[in-house]
């Protein structure tokens, strides 16, 4: 193959050293990306829209004002968006038949910060509807596959995204992470994902799940990559009340460092009877290589652990209930009659919202309902700020805690599809972190061996100590070559 | 959690989240509901007497106000757009006050 075939298996890194020197053109970057999707989509489904043309003439336009020469980052690298945020002209329909026909009028901040930096945006990644769920099974728009198998699920619910960067079918992405959305598909396709801190990355253009929870991340080929992409979509957007006003640091500086003199704390119960062998030997050796290289293991407990998965689905879903209260066939998307409005609404929603969605709007309602609220919701909420204590405590021990991103590597479509809480108990090791406020980020530690299947570390930071868990990040992946490897398609 | 969850009305819930289900949407979602529900009665096992909620997200955040200011907004013809029926730059609603 010649170069210039293979530009799409490059991470943002190599590309920028390219660009800058002119041996390639963003156009010849763009259209590597762009034939490898045409050529391979068809099998791993990971975007639901695509405008070649559209990405060939802003790859154009950015080559004709030369700036991936003048050394900013992400000039002229392509990137997939995720269906739930808004691209001014694109359609944004979060996978679900409610949004069908929409076409965003404005780009979110996130995307304001990719177009100022240079970046190709190429189309809308699968998701499970809403992002409600673990395995990109939930999408009006059908599965999309796990590059490293096709008969499995890629994760969820940023599964789209996942599975174009892991099958470079992108050379980086964005998701958004309500209870793990970003990590574990990043652990179950074999990239690096990372959930920032909340209030890190502005909201505004993020169809909206569950508000306290939410966070937009990069999905990338490695952690030098995560580290880069952070730094542009981080910052202050007066347009999320929630955003907050701290520098971003040039992530790319922590990198390097390596981990001595950090302190690695372990919880015991993320280590538990359930957990697939395999994928927890894998942890474990991480943990070793992280100590020969210097690191500091801790044991600790976060011992409210077991309640998480509980308090979550309650807060979420309370919140989306409250959330997707807007798509009621009156401003934007689907419309099915009815004689009065209340009977358009049930109408629409019924007919708009697939299977998932409506269980969860169901429970979030039934949780803030007259006389269950108190019990439910509150309770939930209570329970939050032990979750909280929890790792306010374990952060006094240690810098960072290291845990496995998922109890097993990715599963067989179809095979948790009729069992929510089965469902629900995969995401046990990441919703504390979205319960908490922290950041996260979760890089390939290994494979099974048949069939061979990217297992993930999660490492965890404090607010706002982006820079700690990339650091680490950076010097396992330094120290190993699983992100190398790529799926045989 | 004093009631049981057996309780459940789900064509009342349903009712509330304007959420029209089918009867086997209905049937289904019970079922799978009374499981979720009996997990997270969990939570009573958890002493939170004088703990308080979390309600605030941020730390140092509170009541972010901007000044009451006109700004330049997406242009109402662009939002217009997406709407399933709309007319002279309104949206178009079945009837809701009956005429008098």
């Amino acid at each position: 193959m010649t170069i210039a075939m293979m530009l799409h298996t490059q991470t943002i890194h190599e590309l920028r050293v390219r660009l800058r020197r002119g041996d390639i053109s963003v156009r010849e970057v763009t259209q590597a990306v762009l034939d490898r999707i045409a050529g391979l989509d068809g099998r791993i489904k990971a975007y639901n829209w695509l405008n070649a043309d559209d990405a060939l003439t802003q790859a154009e336009a950015i080559d004709r004002a030369g700036v991936a020469k003048d050394g900013n980052p992400l000039a002229g690298v392509p990137i997939a968006i995720k269906d739930s945020i808004n691209v001014v002209g694109q359609p944004c329909t979060c996978a679900s038949k409610i949004l069908q026909g929409y076409i965003a009028p404005y780009d979110a901040f996130v995307i304001r910060q990719l177009r100022r930096a240079g970046a190709v945006l190429l189309g809308r990644t699968n998701m499970d509807e809403f992002a409600m769920g673990s395995s990109t099974e939930n999408s009006s728009w059908g599965v999309t596959r796990n590059p490293w198998d096709l008969e499995r699920i890629p994760g969820g619910s940023s599964g789209g995204s996942a599975a174009a960067v892991a099958a470079d079918e992108a050379i980086a992405a964005l998701g958004s992470d309500t209870g793990g959305s970003i990590r574990q598909p990043a652990a179950l396709c074999g990239c690096v994902g990372l959930k920032p801190t909340y209030g890190r990355v502005s909201r505004y253009g993020l169809v909206a799940f569950a508000s306290s929870l939410d966070q937009i991340g990069p999905l990338t080929k490695d952690v030098e990559d995560c580290a880069v992409l952070l730094g542009v979509l981080s910052g202050h957007d007066v347009k999320d009340s929630t955003s907050v006003a701290q520098a971003v640091p040039d992530y790319t500086q922590a990198l390097g460092k390596g981990v001595k003199g950090l302190r690695v704390g372990i919880p015991k119960e993320y280590f538990v009877a359930g957990m697939d062998r395999e994928a927890e030997a894998a942890v474990r050796g991480a943990i070793q290589k992280l100590q020969s290289l210097g690191a500091e293991v801790v044991e600790l407990s976060l011992p409210h652990t077991e309640y998480a998965v509980a308090v979550y689905y309650l807060i979420a879903t309370a919140e989306a209930s409250a959330n997707l209260a807007r798509f009621d066939g009156v401003r934007y998307g689907l419309r099915v009659a009815g004689d009065d409005p209340i009977e358009m609404y049930r109408q629409t929603r019924g007919a708009g919202f697939g299977p998932e969605v409506k269980r969860r709007i169901i429970l979030g309602t039934y949780a803030l309902s007259a006389g269950y609220h108190d019990a439910y919701y509150l309770r939930a909420q209570k329970a939050r700020t032990l979750i909280r204590g929890d790792f306010e405590k374990a952060f006094e021990k240690c810098d960072v805690i290291v845990t496995p991103t998922s109890p097993t590597a990715a599963f067989k479509a179809g095979e948790k599809a009729d069992d929510p809480l089965q469902m629900y108990l995969s995401d046990i090791f990441t919703i504390s972190v979205n319960l908490v406020g922290i950041c996260g980020v979760s890089i390939p530690c290994g494979f099974t061996v048949n069939p061979k299947l990217p297992i993930g570390l999660q490492i965890l930071g404090k607010s706002f100590g982006e820079e700690t868990i990339l650091r680490m990040a950076h010097a396992y992946e330094q120290a190993t070559d699983w992100h190398k490897q790529r799926p045989n398609l | 959690m004093s009631q049981k969850t057996s309780d459940i009305d789900i064509s009342y819930v349903a009712y509330l989240a304007r959420l029209q289900l089918t009867e086997v949407e209905a049937a289904r979602f019970s079922a799978q509901l009374k499981d979720i529900l009996k997990y997270v009665e969990k939570l009573n096992e958890l002493d939170v007497t004088n703990v308080e909620p979390i309600l605030t997200r941020v730390a140092g955040l509170s009541n972010v106000l901007r000044k009451d200011e006109v700004q330049p907004s997406i242009a109402s013809a662009d939002v217009l757009r997406n709407a399933p029926q709309q007319a002279r730059s309104l949206f178009i609603v079945p009837k809701i006050v009956e005429q008098g």
